[in-house]
């Protein structure tokens, strides 16, 4: 297949441009506006098409490149390109938002063309954010994510919807501001802000420490870790349905995204000497936010403690690669734990973003999330009850679904490094079962429990498809991950050759 | 040799073409006024715009690309003063655009208003113009005699007069202290050029006590000037009671203004002495950035929130002032045309936003707006974002260039105390997002203007988004036309 000239900007720019058509055409207009919506988002899932099949596997160089002047005093370009790292993230990406417009497609009735636009200008801002391949570039797409996802759940959101939006914009903004101070003064070392060169440069151990710190500040609160995760379940109860998809299916992923391409090859001496700090607050997060979701009665909140528990994954097995490289003296084992946080990173896009889905499904019904308000939905439901089972399961980590292969090369990879390490993310195949199963107990199975439920209609045509998709995705990812791994494979070996070569 | 002669040539004058003229203009502009009464006010308006328009013509005809001195050393004309003038005469002109309806119903559309205006615009060209001291102080009076009195333009409203008495008392200390510093530094350099100051500093001829004595009192003139803490009582106040269109006549231009004087007086005349006032303002600049921020949380009126988000503004503005660095000059320009255009929105919405009776100052009068207009919400949103400096507006990268500036000269602390307080300020400038958007309105009928006015304040609002994509322009014209 030939490749489109200037595809990423294709990615990139057509959902923002196509995002300003339906403003434009408001509300009055917005069946029109809805299928512009529709089209938009779908023309980008069919512009991953080429991606992926003119994705040249064997390199981890960056792919695709569009490289334009843009700051010239500062030196910033329009620099795009992709690797076998940000690649499925932005088809993970252009996978998701149609699903998301299909989903609010009657729902949204308060002011829906700016629902519709926000979406689409976020997804062109997060394709960017992981096409991004000079740093000024990468930062002012990060942030600008900002506008609409406040939007988002400020007009569209649940009762406390303010105070979520607020804390959400803040929490991440000072986590932001902080790495930004960071890249400028890698600017003022190195005279560029092109990642790659950034990644090649040498600095002391100090600057590094400070380095490392300052991106951990971002990353940290967007994946996020414990104990600056408290901003995730305001935001998630209060946010509509499509935010919460959007927000764990890809918004936290940036922040996995973001110690891959920023902390680890920038500061690889002050990762080895601070992997500590991550993986602990990986294992607290794992067994004790999984011990947290236990005790949830809102089922966003639940969904989105578990969300906190299996971002958990990507950090401990992103940064368990100094250990296993101590503990065996082997580099190759190493990067299994980099496997496992890329495939636990596209895995919990889905499945988190179909769990978000079914909530919405019952939520439009019922208007509450409420678990004791359910009971016994598969009476009344069973082509719904079906899939939420289905997606249960694969938060759970049940092989077959893609929820098992990153959790188990995870889980696998830190028993290389130190058995207790193992034996806490162990934990979680036993936590992530309680609360996912008792969820699905009270909710699905058992009597019809009150009369609301006994009215509820199964899915319509429209909610069918989006989780019959979603569900595609989920089983076709736990039988046959080789494609993905297959991917990634060059990048992260050079990653991990990054890793382990000192910068001092 | 120039100025040596008693007789002016043309030569000796023409670089000062568009001080003349603005001068000029002003008086036709009062004897139109005088002769024709209040019939002939809609001309006075034109007339007033069309003297900005023609200042910019001669100032743009008469522009060389190098250094010209004329006047003994007493008047500058540079290319950083070409474009601090044209921002200049712009920012006044679009603010007295956005003003007309609003001074209109309430009958305060005179045309000594127009005249005060025109003469503000006059000081502020002198101080850009200021080859020596006595030229800066010149200009500063003219300037900030003009804004005394248009403050207290209403003559029937008590706290406009209350504002523009605390303008005035403070604004004369500020400039008795400035002139003190004036005269100790002619004292101990012997000389009121700028060239000649810099020149004795530089040969290390004044003596370092008698040179820093100097320096505080004329750092508190400019700070004072400019509003930063702890010389910024005047400003909150000033702004909250003045009326909104003379708040947004002193919150634009006479900034460009306060930039000018800084970088003539401490970058030109005292650049050798940069140790020594560095230290100083560092102070003045986490005290602004601090406490404009902080307290504009608590604010419950636009013009006293935006006023101490000014406060905080000038903090970083002072950023890139105090790294002495090209790139801080220049970091420093940038932010300070980039916070006139977005000042001059954000008052430009609160004026359309403002009826006969009604003044639209308090933040709740922006509840559910995106309900109302959804453009102007819009454009409103905008402008917040930018003063948060959140990508993609210009916003972002003013703030990016001033914190570039201080890493550069190794006062990393002061870089992330400048982020952490622009989280802090993100939070009121959130909040009047969410009263557009969040909230719903209070009241709900479509909001009148003028096509004119409408128009003017959608290319400001996009200028913020455009120029945050693409600043490249705004940022070579920045570092072109600095020494």
């Amino acid at each position: 297949m030939a490749t489109p000239a200037n595809l990423l900007s294709w990615l990139v720019w057509l959902p923002v441009l196509a995002g300003f058509v339906v403003l434009l055409l408001g509300d009055r207009r917005i069946a029109a506006g809805r299928w512009v919506a529709l089209a938009a988002t779908l023309a980008t899932l069919a512009l991953c098409a080429p991606l992926w099949d003119g994705f040249d596997r064997t390199t981890a160089e960056l792919q695709f490149v569009e490289r334009q002047p843009w700051v010239g005093i500062l030196n910033a370009w329009y620099y795009l390109g992709v690797d076998g790292i940000s690649m499925p993230l932005i088809v993970l990406t252009a996978f998701t938002t149609p699903l998301v417009v299909v989903a609010a497609w009657s729902s949204i009735e308060k002011r829906p063309a700016q629902y519709f636009a926000s979406f689409l200008v976020m997804e062109g801002l997060m394709i960017g954010v992981f096409a991004a391949a000079d740093a000024l570039l990468f930062y002012v797409l990060w942030e600008a994510m900002l506008i609409p996802m406040f939007l988002i759940i400020g007009i569209w959101g649940g009762s406390r919807r303010v105070y979520a939006t607020i804390k959400f914009f803040l929490y991440t903004f000072l986590g932001s501001v902080l790495m930004l101070v960071a890249l400028i003064w890698l600017y003022l070392q190195g005279g560029s802000y092109e990642i790659a060169y950034l990644q090649q440069m040498r600095i002391g151990m100090t600057a590094q420490v400070l380095i490392f710190l300052a991106f951990f500040a971002a990353f940290a609160v967007k994946v996020p870790m414990w104990p600056v995760h408290t901003w995730l379940p305001d935001a998630h109860v209060e946010a509509p349905t499509g935010g919460s998809v959007i927000l764990a299916a890809i918004m936290l992923k940036m922040g996995g995204y973001g110690f891959l391409r920023f902390s680890l090859p920038i500061a690889p001496d002050a990762s080895r000497e601070l992997d500590w700090l991550v993986i602990t607050l990986s294992l607290v997060a794992i067994a004790y936010i999984g011990f947290v979701a236990l005790a949830q009665r809102d089922m966003k909140k639940l969904i989105a403690y578990s969300s906190i528990a299996h971002m958990g994954f990507v950090t401990l097995g992103s940064f368990i690669a100094y250990d296993i490289w101590q503990a065996s003296g082997a580099v190759a084992g190493a990067e299994m734990g980099l496997d496992g946080a890329m495939v636990q990173m596209v895995s919990h896009g889905l499945v988190s973003g179909a769990l978000f889905l079914c909530v919405g499904v019952l939520y439009d019904r019922l208007h509450t999330r409420d678990i004791s308000a359910y009971g016994g939905v598969v009476n009344t439901m069973p082509v719904f009850a079906f899939f939420a089972v289905l997606f249960a399961m694969a938060n759970a980590g049940l092989p077959g679904t893609s929820g098992f292969v990153g959790e188990f090369l995870v889980i696998v990879s830190s028993f290389k490094a130190n058995f207790w390490y193992a034996f806490v993310a162990a934990l979680t195949l036993i936590l992530g079962a309680a609360y996912t199963l008792l969820l699905v107990k009270r909710v699905i199975w058992g009597e019809v429990g009150n009369d609301g439920v006994a009215s509820l209609k199964d899915v319509n045509a429209r909610e069918f498809i989006v989780l019959a998709a979603l569900a595609v995705a989920v089983i076709a990812l736990g039988v046959w991950p080789a494609p993905l791994l297959d991917v990634m494979r060059p990048t992260l070996d050079a990653l991990v050759d990054q890793l382990m070569a000192s910068k001092l | 040799m120039q100025g040596t002669h008693m007789v002016l040539t043309m030569a000796d004058v023409l670089p000062a073409g568009a001080e003349i003229f603005v001068a000029l203009a002003a008086c036709v502009l009062l004897l139109v006024d005088a002769l024709g009464g209040g019939r002939v006010r809609g001309l006075v308006f034109l007339l007033a715009i069309a003297s900005l328009a023609g200042a910019a013509w001669v100032t743009s005809a008469i522009a060389a690309p190098g250094r010209t001195v004329i006047l003994g050393g007493h008047f500058v004309a540079d290319p950083m003063g070409t474009v601090l003038k044209l921002f200049a005469y712009g920012a006044a002109a679009v603010s007295l655009l956005y003003s007309r309806d609003y001074l209109e119903r309430r009958d305060l559309l005179k045309g000594e208003y127009l005249v005060l205006a025109l003469f503000a615009v006059l000081g502020i060209q002198v101080i850009v113009s200021a080859g020596s001291l006595l030229t800066l102080y010149l200009g500063i009076e003219i300037m900030s005699l003009s804004l005394y009195a248009m403050v207290a333009f209403d003559r029937e409203d008590g706290v406009a007069a209350e504002a523009a008495m605390k303008y005035f008392v403070l604004g004369a200390i500020a400039s008795g202290a400035l002139l003190y510093g004036i005269s100790i530094l002619y004292g101990v350099t012997g000389s009121f050029l700028l060239d000649g100051v810099a020149a004795a500093v530089n040969r290390g001829e004044a003596p370092a006590i008698g040179l820093l004595l100097a320096l505080a009192f004329i750092v508190v003139g400019v700070a004072f000037k400019f509003g930063a803490v702890p010389f910024h009582m005047w400003l909150p106040d000033v702004y909250h009671g003045a009326r909104t269109p003379v708040t947004l006549y002193v919150a634009a231009a006479p900034k460009i203004a306060s930039f000018a004087l800084a970088m003539r007086v401490l970058a030109e005349g005292l650049g050798g002495a940069v140790a020594a006032w560095q230290d100083m303002l560092v102070v003045l600049a986490a005290l602004s950035m601090i406490l404009g921020n902080v307290v504009a949380i608590a604010q419950p009126n636009i013009k006293r929130m935006l006023a101490y988000s000014t406060i905080s503004h000038v903090g970083f503005i002072l950023l890139g002032v105090l790294a002495g660095t090209a790139a801080g000059y220049r970091a420093a320009m940038f932010y300070t045309l980039t916070y006139v255009i977005m000042t001059t929105a954000s008052f430009g919405v609160v004026l359309w936003l403002s009826r006969a009776g009604f003044e639209a100052d308090a933040l709740d009068d922006y509840k559910g707006l995106n309900r109302r207009n959804p453009w102007f919400a819009f454009v409103m949103l905008l402008v917040m974002f930018g003063l948060a400096g959140v990508p993609p507006t210009v916003g972002f990268w003013a703030k990016v260039q001033v914190i570039a500036a201080v890493v550069n000269v190794d006062l990393t602390w002061l870089a992330a105390l400048a982020v952490v307080m622009s989280v802090v300020g993100a939070y009121y400038y959130l909040r009047i997002v969410k009263l557009m958007y969040f909230d719903e309105p209070t009241e709900t009928g479509p909001v009148e203007s003028k096509i004119a006015v409408r128009l003017m304040l959608s290319v400001n609002g996009l200028a913020i988004l455009v120029l945050g994509l693409y600043p490249g322009m705004l940022l070579r014209l920045c570092e072109h036309v600095l020494p």
